[in-house]
């Protein structure tokens, strides 16, 4: 069943490649097939693939229940709020809850968690700021 | 011959400086590390380490060299979680498994290391004396490639890692034409037109290569650990001893033969473009059971069983790196990475690179060697501390991951836009392969597909829009040909090789 949906989806996708390779402008400058050509033959591949996967489905995906579900979409947030909020408070601050929720999502205890979410993030700061030099983050207490 | 020798000898002269040498280590250490942690492999490892390699300006050679020892450290590692814990550390350790679990629950587990340390160390050597030799002579008929060739050859790359690494060809299909449509993203190099950028300015420069990789390599990793968090495996090495850490004089003598063909099979599979490691240690694992297996043993703790993988999956390796140096097409997700880094160090590999760069390529080969000698050092000796490592939970190792690969991809670009594209990279990582979707075809394809449609684009503006031109020379027929082979055969093939083998781990799980 997963896959016949996925052949679908996938084959809206190549679709719509294609309608959008067909929208792109041409330019004054031009070689024999232009900018179109390739991306219209892989707009191609993608349909007829999706069609050979809706047509011969392999073995059923085994999907996580609705908890899994909230957990999964819950560290997606965190990590796209985390990259917002990364550039404002800097680099330590950010990464001490960020690592301290993942730690604790995956199973440690909230005291473990603390500590591995302070040591990840003191960790890396020392590593690759101090001993490497990377630049990190900086936020307005210039870590 | 002679003139490939003094060429090694100059590369010996740029790697043996402290840099190069303390980055070799370095990176055997690293990669030794990530090989042995259950679920980070070496193109995950080499790809989280990249973006650091970048923002601390190391110039090519020794960013290479840094690497490269990552990518043979993970591959010697990798066994190590296969004989301990039964969990494999990368895909190709899986068939090491087999034998090398009954000999630690033997009370062998230290000489099967041994042993796996110095078949792998064996492998790899001699897997490199053939990049030495084989390298220069595909350089030379690689010079004879044109643009169609090239296009050709892409082709070829994609439907033998579709053929022989996947089990469902249109699955694999859908992968590579995935990979490649998100690589037509942003502005047309030819004509400067934007594609698919939607109007956005973030997607004229494109989808950064580094940026999906660690996206959908590293990060969809961390998905998948909390998504099953409530079934992982205890990593418990309490119970095991070690016992003695060198191999028995008896036991390399009685291998040594397996350890010799499995070398050569191994490499050879790693030549070719998409069968890469596994297909090297499951070759080389099936071959030998079929020929010295008289008693019986194999399964069961026969040394040879955890001798010729491992000999297989390094010598694998080795011959990886002779399709991505000579020609420029990488055949694995490994090697994708590493050309990732020479595009981005604005090294174009491919045969102009042993002419243009020789000091790259020979100075990178010499630091394989010196790398091997540190890895047997690191391997065998002091093999108990990798086994310590492997005591870090999940639930610390995973945040620590996922946070370097944050840090990684934000010190090239600093953007936010660039974190969130990977988050979203992460989510479709783990969706396909929910599906089943080979992730290694989209990764090649992301990485491939500006040259493949610039390839494309000059055979046609040299041939004025003829598509015949593709199919002109007798050299770009014979690579079509193999191309078509090796992407249909395997779906008669294949099925049944895989089938044999996931018997087999099956039936080593059940006893």
């Amino acid at each position: 069943m997963s896959d016949r949906v996925f052949g679908g989806i996938g084959l809206l996708l190549g679709v719509f490649f294609i309608w959008q390779a067909t929208l792109i402008p041409l330019s004054f400058i031009s070689d024999p097939i232009g900018p179109k050509t390739f991306p219209i033959i892989l707009g191609v591949v993608l349909s007829l693939s999706s069609v050979a996967i809706m047509l011969l489905p392999g073995g059923s995906a085994d999907w996580p229940g609705m908890r899994t579900f909230a957990e999964l979409s819950a560290a997606v947030a965190v990590l796209i709020a985390y990259s917002f909020v990364l550039p404002l408070v800097g680099f330590v601050v950010s990464t001490i809850f960020a690592a301290f929720y993942l730690c604790l999502r995956l199973g440690a205890p909230l005291k473990g968690a603390a500590i591995g979410g302070v040591s990840i993030s003191l960790g890396i700061y020392a590593l690759f700021h101090l001993v490497l030099g990377l630049s990190l983050a900086r936020g307005p207490w210039g870590f | 011959m002679l003139e490939t020798l003094s060429s090694l000898a100059d590369g010996f002269g740029v790697a043996l400086t402290f840099q190069c040498l303390a980055l070799a280590f370095l990176g055997c250490l690293l990669g030794t590390v990530i090989g042995a942690l259950p679920g980070l492999g070496p193109s995950n490892g080499v790809a989280i380490l990249i973006p650091l390699a970048f923002s601390l300006g190391l110039a090519p050679t020794p960013a290479l060299i840094l690497l490269t020892s990552v990518y043979y450290g993970a591959m010697y590692g990798g066994r190590i979680s296969s004989i301990l814990l039964n969990i494999p550390g990368d895909e190709p350790a899986m068939m090491t498994t087999l034998d090398g679990v009954p000999m630690a629950r033997k009370g062998q587990a230290g000489e099967a290391l041994a042993l796996s340390g110095f078949a792998s160390f064996f492998g790899a050597f001699f897997a490199t004396w053939g990049l030495v030799f084989l390298a220069p002579l595909l350089v030379k008929v690689a010079l004879l490639f044109g643009p169609a060739e090239y296009f050709a050859l892409f082709v070829l790359a994609f439907a033998t890692l579709g053929g022989v690494a996947s089990t469902n060809q249109a699955k694999a299909a859908f992968a590579a034409a995935l990979g490649l449509a998100i690589a037509m993203i942003g502005v047309d190099s030819q004509t400067g037109v934007p594609r698919f950028s939607f109007g956005q300015v973030h997607f004229y420069d494109g989808i950064d290569f580094l940026v999906a990789i660690v996206g959908l390599f590293a990060l969809s990793e961390v998905f998948v650990f909390l998504e099953h968090k409530s079934s992982l495996k205890k990593s418990d090495t309490s119970g095991i001893k070690l016992g003695r850490i060198t191999p028995p004089l008896w036991m390399l003598r009685k291998t040594f033969p397996t350890m010799c063909r499995s070398t050569l099979f191994g490499f050879f599979a790693g030549v070719l473009p998409g069968a890469g490691a596994s297909l090297g240690s499951f070759i080389s694992y099936s071959f030998e059971k079929q020929l010295v297996d008289r008693e019986n043993t194999f399964g069961k703790g026969d040394p040879r069983g955890v001798v010729a993988p491992e000999a297989g999956n390094n010598a694998a390796a080795g011959g990886a790196l002779v399709p991505m140096l000579a020609l420029g097409v990488p055949g694995s997700g490994t090697t994708a990475v590493l050309l990732a880094m020479l595009l981005a160090l604005n090294i174009t590999p491919g045969p102009l690179l042993f002419q243009n760069n020789p000091d790259v390529v020979w100075g990178l080969i010499a630091a394989l060697f010196i790398g091997n000698f540190m890895l047997l050092a690191l391997n065998i000796p002091l093999v108990g501390m990798f086994v310590r490592v492997l005591m870090i939970p999940t639930h610390y190792l995973m945040p620590g991951v996922a946070m370097i690969s944050f840090v990684g991809i934000y010190g090239i670009s600093g953007s936010t836009f660039d974190l969130i594209v990977m988050v979203v990279f992460g989510v479709v990582g783990w969706v396909l392969r929910k599906l089943d979707v080979p992730l290694v075809p989209v990764i090649l394809g992301v990485l491939l597909g500006n040259l493949m449609e610039q390839n494309l684009r000059r055979a046609m503006t040299i041939s004025d829009g003829d598509w015949g031109i593709l199919f002109a020379s007798p050299l770009s027929i014979g690579i079509w040909t193999v191309a078509v082979v090796g992407f249909i055969l395997p779906i008669f093939m294949a099925r049944r090789l895989r089938r044999k083998l996931e018997r087999e781990v099956t039936a080593s799980d059940v006893d």
